[in-house]
């Protein structure tokens, strides 16, 4: 009996894994390359500023809030595809979002952003595309949730839906200015306020 | 033919055109930095080699192989560095470790059952074969 049933419990094993290689498939992109920074201090960087060529942006003066850091460049078509759930985002206040101008042409740049609005709180430069191997980006639109102590909590990779802003973002930026207010109540529970205001101030 | 011609060597230099030309200081240097490229993995284009493709940032990550050789760094070290901002997904040669035991024992698993299955199945019949009445003189 059993020797009957093996070529059915056979197919079926493999109809199981073939099955679950689908699902796979299906729950999180294949192709997706998961950050080995999530949980780590985010690559220290000194860029030019889009709207001010002359002025350096330091990663450390982006310290002491929470922020999003968006990859885009003007040849991305989907960077264009996410720009209004990045602008409903900025414009949420929840967190204020940094532009990430990957590999561009300063003037595309400059017109895209006049075309399709400009919701960043600020927008540095990365024309070589060094910063960016640090990152581990390798493609645009790529998003990066920084914590206000400068630790990657989350990366996304491709364009955001409003989706991924409520089920990923929202939640672990919540969660990190719950632990941030818990660590310094303690110490100086009136001080903490204004501190902490930058954080959530759009 | 003389247009396959043609079209072979367009396709060629097409080919050749992945590799940007870089300012290699002699043959010694271009060998190792083809042969490491071939062992990485394109971040992109996952289907290719960092040397085969032509993706923007299979470029950029060329050049910075390129620059770090220059540095005076060794194979292991682009290969950590890569792997510290890509995983070791970037890596064709992945070290063993216990995310990867699957992946490097997997198919001799997989041999092992089948060596197994196939032992089995021979064993059954043979045993059914000396059961059997031997026929001597049969005629194939």
């Amino acid at each position: 009996m059993i020797q009957r049933l093996l070529p059915l419990i056979g197919f079926l094993l493999l109809a199981t894994l073939l099955g679950a290689g689908i699902w796979l498939a299906k729950v999180r992109d294949p192709n997706a390359i998961p950050s080995p920074l999530i949980g780590k201090t985010a690559p220290a960087f000194e860029l030019p500023a889009l709207h001010e060529p002359g002025r350096t942006v330091r990663s450390q003066e982006l310290l002491g809030g929470a922020y999003l850091l968006n990859v885009f460049g003007s040849w991305c078509p989907g960077c264009r595809d996410e720009h209004p759930v990045v602008t409903q985002l900025a414009k949420s206040g929840a967190l204020p979002v940094i532009g990430f101008n990957w590999k561009d042409e300063r003037e595309d740049a400059l017109r895209w952003l006049a075309r399709f609005g400009d919701p960043y709180a600020l927008i540095v430069v990365d024309f070589e595309g060094r910063t960016a191997i640090d990152f581990g980006v390798y493609g645009a639109p790529e998003s990066f949730l920084i914590g206000a102590d400068g630790i990657v909590l989350y990366k996304h990779i491709g364009p955001l839906q409003w989706d991924d802003v409520e089920r990923e973002i929202l939640p672990r930026l919540a969660a990190a200015n719950a632990a941030n207010a818990a660590t310094n109540v303690p110490t100086n529970a009136p001080a903490t306020a204004p501190a902490n205001a930058p954080a959530s101030a759009p | 033919m003389r247009l396959c011609a043609g079209v072979l060597g367009l396709l060629l230099s097409l080919a050749a055109l992945a590799i940007d030309p870089l300012p290699f200081r002699d043959q010694a240097e271009e060998d190792r930095f083809r042969s490491l490229a071939a062992e990485l993995r394109c971040v992109m284009c996952q289907n290719q080699s960092l040397a085969d493709s032509d993706a923007m940032i299979a470029q950029d990550l060329r050049r910075e192989v390129f620059d770090l050789m220059r540095q005076g760094k060794s194979n292991a070290e682009i290969k950590l560095f890569l792997s510290e901002r890509y995983t070791e997904f970037v890596l064709y040669d992945p070290p063993l470790d216990a995310s990867t035991v699957l992946l490097w024992f997997g198919p001799l698993g997989f041999l092992i059952a089948g060596g197994i299955a196939l032992a089995v199945i021979v064993r059954r019949r043979s045993a059914g074969l000396k059961d059997a009445k031997i026929v001597p003189d049969e005629e194939w």
